[in-house]
């Protein structure tokens, strides 16, 4: 078989896969209730995706995530509260905008070893907290930006209180960026991405220009941070500091090694383990859920996610035979 | 596995809306139970469960259920926590809200859905403004800081630092003392702010220290009081001469016993102590200690009791009536005795109106409380007087 036959196969749509965007966008035929939800889901999907791009295929490790959801979120809402109340072009300029940060801090991330950009890009989402924080005019400080009207979807879909709008806005918008980012991760371009992150040496010897590749996929995931920050900003029509916060970094990193790095389904795997597991647990224990979600963590990561999948098929195969 | 998840969504969507909404009257309690913010939700859960333990879970017929919800602190979870509680269990009233963007995320849903949203604990002057629907029963902080500023006068001071927490209440604490000082013929030498987050008092207190001023005027949010008291001592600052005054978040009854010594005879001003001297106060702080293992009240926790009072009478007001306008009606206006004092809604602004009390933090049977010694009687919000 030739190379760009197996290369190809690879990249072909499978079953699962299939029938897994087909229940996502099924979900919206649900009965009011659950979208809202859902909503965050697709949210902090997108936002996973966009760290597995420079995490699972890149292999920059990010502590600071956050810096590119933030700024989108930021952008998105001030361009719809000064500009135009049109959520399609805020989405665009915010894309933009946080692209543009991205490809500028690049630079700095790409200076170092691992520990040196954890400690960097950790900074970089530090210091634009601060910013914001420091901005109250512009963002609103601590009490966060309000007064944000978004417009109709299409012009012709209001964003509702029962979220079926805005999930359709961001499943939508998930649904054509993974496209892209499956595209591009199959593409030789993305096979570069991955020599690199397994022997930056080696593939530099190859002639891939190290540098260029990954200072083109940094500022690809900044942009798809920033969708997410934006989807976030326009369908809750607020925006707070905690859009930069250490914590939002830190949840999209645990949600995406929850679903697994270097495949893009891990992002979203992850995202709606994670938030389902959030709702459920805090739901039920409101003072003590950190306490489970901690231990689920724990035992994820000792036992590790294959063993548990096989387990819980092995269990289901005892009680359903 | 991903399959499975997103049917177990699906399936638990599905489940059956339970509508028994005619026997039932369900209130969304929103507070942060995790972070930051924390020690502001347990007193808040804390005060409602004792009312409902005290005063039973029917009302004009009606059962009232709450159902508590964590957000974390994070405006974004608690307006979407909002939205599902109104859209999944059509709950009657909002209620919680420890801080203000909080509070100011969800109004937009009050409005929207025509839901009361009692604000328990959040003390920015403008959320009452922010929808039609916000009624308050915690306090703002021009209600305590414009009364600290007429005693401080009044007492000899005439040079002030400021130093409060750089978000919504801190700066309405900050412009509503300072604007009052000046008026009565004080000076502020310096307005400081902290960052809310993550706060390092140390550099500020110096900037503070080398003023010279004669006393130093302190906001910082429930919770964060001990840490400031801390590097206060730290810096010798309590031995320099200059007094601490302050909004009684500072000597929050909640951390005020772990405090120590260095905090006898700050002067604040405040809405509650768990000292104020009222039968009805001493069986309120026994119930409340006996039913969370000594824990001390505070002025959140009263904030969550009044809340749920206020809940109950409008419920008694409307016959079992729960719909929103019905009874934001019913709210406007009420007036009861609290366990801080007398207190009402006040009709036009729907915003709490209460005795504010100028406190000395003294030793009492071996533990430090803020002793009230002056009362200024029915505080309406001043920021919201000055509008007018």
């Amino acid at each position: 078989m030739s190379v760009t036959a197996s290369f190809s196969r690879r990249a072909r749509w499978r079953l699962p896969e299939i029938v897994f965007w087909l229940l996502a966008f099924a979900a919206l035929l649900l009965p009011p209730g659950k979208h809202l939800l859902l909503n965050e889901i697709a949210i902090l999907a997108l936002f996973a995706l966009s760290l597995d791009l420079i995490l699972g295929y890149a292999g920059i490790i990010s502590l600071g995530h956050a810096a590119f959801f933030g700024t989108g979120a930021y952008a998105a809402g001030l361009f719809c509260k000064l500009v135009t109340p049109d959520p399609h072009t805020g989405l665009a300029v915010a894309i933009v905008v946080a692209a543009a940060l991205g490809a500028a801090t690049s630079l700095l991330v790409l200076r170092g070893s691992d520990l040196t950009r954890l400690m960097v890009t950790l900074a970089v989402a530090l210091v634009l907290h601060e910013v914001a924080n420091a901005l109250p005019l512009w963002t609103g400080g601590a009490d966060g930006l309000q007064g944000m009207t978004v417009g109709p979807l299409l012009g012709h879909f209001d964003f509702d209180l029962y979220g079926r709008t805005a999930y359709a806005y961001s499943l939508v918008t998930l649904f054509v960026l993974f496209l892209l980012a499956r595209r591009i991760v199959h593409s030789p371009f993305g096979l570069s991405l991955m020599a690199i992150r397994r022997n930056p040496l080696r593939a530099s010897a190859l002639g891939v220009p190290n540098r260029s590749r990954l200072i083109a996929v940094y500022t690809l995931s900044a942009a798809y941070a920033g969708a997410a920050g934006a989807l976030l900003a326009q369908t809750t029509a607020y925006v707070s500091l905690e859009v930069l916060d250490f914590q939002r970094s830190a949840d999209v990193l645990l949600a995406l090694i929850i679903g697994g790095t270097g495949w893009l389904y891990g992002g979203l795997a992850g995202a709606i383990a994670f938030k389902v597991l959030q709702d459920v647990l805090s739901a039920s224990a409101p003072q003590f859920w950190m306490f489970w979600m901690g231990l689920f963590l724990v035992v994820l990561a000792l036992v590790g996610r294959e063993r548990l999948g096989q387990g819980v098929r092995g269990l289901l195969a005892k009680v359903m035979p | 596995m991903l399959r499975r998840e997103i049917l177990t969504i699906a399936a638990l969507s599905l489940l059956p809306v339970v509508a028994f909404a005619q026997d039932t009257v369900k209130i969304g309690l929103i507070l942060p139970m995790t972070g930051q913010q924390a020690s502001t939700g347990k007193q808040i859960d804390a005060a409602v469960k004792l009312y409902q333990a005290q005063h039973g879970t029917t009302v004009a017929g009606k059962k009232v259920e709450v159902i508590l919800k964590d957000d974390t602190s994070v405006p974004d979870v608690t307006k979407r926590l909002a939205q599902e509680l109104v859209v999944n269990d059509k709950v009657a009233v909002l209620a919680g809200f420890g801080i203000t963007p909080s509070a100011m995320a969800t109004a937009p849903i009050a409005t929207q859905a025509k839901v009361p949203e009692v604000v328990m604990a959040a003390g920015t002057s403008s959320i009452t403004e922010a929808s039609p629907f916000v009624v308050r029963t915690s306090f703002t902080l021009a209600q305590s800081a414009v009364p600290m500023a007429e005693w401080a006068v009044k007492n000899g001071i005439k040079r002030v630092v400021t130093m409060v927490s750089d978000y919504g209440p801190g700066i309405d604490a900050e412009k509503s003392f300072s604007d009052r000082f000046k008026a009565e013929g004080g000076t502020i030498i310096e307005n400081l702010r902290v960052p809310m987050r993550a706060p390092d008092f140390a550099p500020v207190l110096q900037k503070a220290a080398d003023t010279k001023a004669d006393a130093l005027f302190v906001f910082v949010p429930s919770g964060a009081g001990a840490q400031f008291v801390k590097q206060f001592v730290e810096r010798g600052l309590d031995k320099g001469g200059m007094k601490l005054i302050a909004t009684g978040d500072v000597t929050d009854d909640d951390q005020l016993a772990g405090m120590g010594d260095a905090v006898v005879g700050v002067i604040n001003a405040h809405n509650y102590s768990a000292n104020h001297d009222s039968a009805l106060n001493k069986s309120y702080v026994e119930a409340f200690r006996k039913a969370n293992g000594g824990l001390r009240p505070n002025f959140m926790s009263v904030g969550g009791y009044d809340g749920m009072h206020l809940i109950y009478e409008a419920l008694k007001k409307t016959g079992g009536d729960a719909s929103g306008d019905k009874l934001m009606a019913a709210m406007k206006g009420l007036a009861w005795e609290s366990p801080r004092g007398p207190i009402s809604i006040d009709p036009d602004t729907r915003d709490i109106v209460q005795n504010i009390y100028i406190r000395k933090v003294e030793k009492k049977d071996g533990e430090l409380y803020n002793v009230e010694f002056a009362t200024i009687p029915n505080v309406k919000d001043p920021v919201k007087a000055a509008k007018k």
